[in-house]
């Protein structure tokens, strides 16, 4: 079947198999920030913008897509640069797998709600997993780049945080502002 | 296919090798063989309505839309975006539509269960209006659903805080002013299909207090059926449902 797609700014019309994923297409068109992650609509690595909104590219049809926009990180390259730049000076993007993922969505957050308080932005990036550094770091370095300093440190001080980050907790670094705390990251499960 | 009119999608779906969608959040997770996947997006069965009566929301509606809304985050005291907000992320509930989680019927489905406890019915493009009810027992067949109605009643809806920590939520609804007596409606368990469990007994007729939560919770532990799966023994879902019933009335005498 033939789509016709706005990817990233650019009209892309090819022929594609009805059941073809979204993610396909958009790899099989030099998006490769997009990854397959868990297969199961569940880690949020393949999150793209369409029309705007974050959806899971691995769990949408190319078919659905026909005649909308979808943008990939390459094509919020301005939009993210400041994001990326401050995730790389802080060390935070490990193995770097799921940083597409969640700069995308952080993206949608910020277009959403320019000033999120900490319970918007652990619901909002809870689409958003990662298997070595731990999802809870991207969220501190969120916490940490937020220009909202009332609720910087008010992170630590949550239930669910204090049973992600015991090991940072046992070494009493939980106090620290997130900056200094990240020299510390790789103690955490 | 993306057919344009309900006519041509209900035509298509009566073929037993065919397969409406949804939001294919829960089509992704399975290994299905179907020729022809129907989806309805371009029929204008994603709005929310809301009107003075009642609220009219689209199959193609996605959770998200519904978790935003402001109507029935105020008619539902909150339970909408309480129940909502905490399945998967923000992407997958940009998905995930109301057609698709109400046409499973599953048991530990958030949404039916959500709406079991209002006034809703489905209306269904050839069977036509169906209360959510009757519809959730109701077998699989090929008709199209097209959008959930949810009459506006005078009520108070509740979401009890750890339902979803134990992966079984639980919704109640209290309307007063029928007879004096309280109707809280409690869902099932699965791999059942849910179901309501109306104050027949007049338990909370009084109103709701620690006391007659109680009762209530150790009338639902022998009225609602449960069974084990690989996922929890029916032990345990013996042992939750008066913990949940009870925080959920709780939850509810709060609300009001």
């Amino acid at each position: 079947m033939e789509v016709t797609i706005k990817l990233n700014g650019r009209t892309v019309s090819d022929d594609v198999s009805a059941d073809m994923l979204l993610i396909d297409f958009v790899r099989a068109h030099g998006c490769l920030s997009v990854k397959r992650g868990c297969e199961t609509s569940a880690c949020g690595l393949c999150t793209v913008l369409l029309d705007g909104e974050p959806v899971l590219s691995c769990s949408t049809l190319v078919a659905r897509a026909d005649g909308h926009s979808v943008h990939t990180l390459e094509g919020l390259q301005d939009e993210a640069s400041e994001f990326v730049g401050f995730i790389a000076d802080q060390g935070a993007e490990q193995c770097g797998f799921c940083n597409p993922g969640f700069v995308m969505n952080t993206i949608a957050l910020l277009r959403e709600n320019p000033d999120p308080t900490d319970d918007e932005i652990l619901s909002y990036l809870s689409g958003n997993l990662c298997r070595c550094s731990g999802t809870w770091v991207s969220c501190e370095v969120f916490a940490t780049f937020s220009p909202a300093e009332t609720w910087k440190g008010a992170l630590v001080n949550r239930p669910d945080y204090q049973s992600v980050g015991k090991s940072v907790r046992q070494e009493g670094l939980a106090a620290a502002p997130f900056g200094q705390a990240r020299v510390h990251r790789g103690y955490r499960a | 296919m993306r057919p344009q009119s309900l006519e041509e999608a209900w035509e298509l779906n009566q073929k037993k090798r065919n397969r409406v969608v949804g939001g294919m959040m829960w089509l992704k997770m399975g290994t299905h063989s179907f020729n022809t996947a129907i989806d309805l997006c371009d029929l204008g069965l994603d709005a929310i309505e809301e009107t003075e009566d009642e609220f009219r929301i689209g199959a193609m509606a996605t959770l998200r839309q519904m978790e935003k809304h402001p109507g029935l985050d105020v008619y539902s005291c909150g339970a909408v975006k309480a129940a909502l907000c905490d399945i998967v992320g923000v992407q997958f509930r940009n998905g995930a539509t109301l057609g698709g989680s109400l046409w499973r019927r599953m048991g530990f489905s958030d949404v039916v269960a959500l709406f079991l406890a209002m006034d809703s019915s489905v209306e269904l493009f050839k069977g036509g209006v169906v209360p959510l009810e009757e519809f959730v027992r109701m077998p699989y067949d090929n008709d199209i659903l097209v959008r959930l109605i949810v009459k506006k009643r005078p009520g108070a809806f509740a979401l009890p805080g750890g339902a979803q920590a134990a992966n079984r939520p639980a919704h109640a609804q209290l309307r007063s002013g029928q007879g004096g007596g309280g109707v809280p409606r409690r869902r099932g368990f699965p791999p059942a299909r849910a179901m309501l469990l109306r104050d027949e007994r007049g338990i909370l007729a009084g109103g709701i207090t620690e006391e007659s939560a109680a009762a209530f919770a150790d009338y639902a532990a022998g009225a609602v059926p449960v069974s084990g799966n690989m996922w929890g023994s029916a032990e345990y879902r013996r042992a939750l449902v008066p913990v949940l019933v009870r925080r959920t009335l709780l939850a509810l005498g709060e609300v009001r």
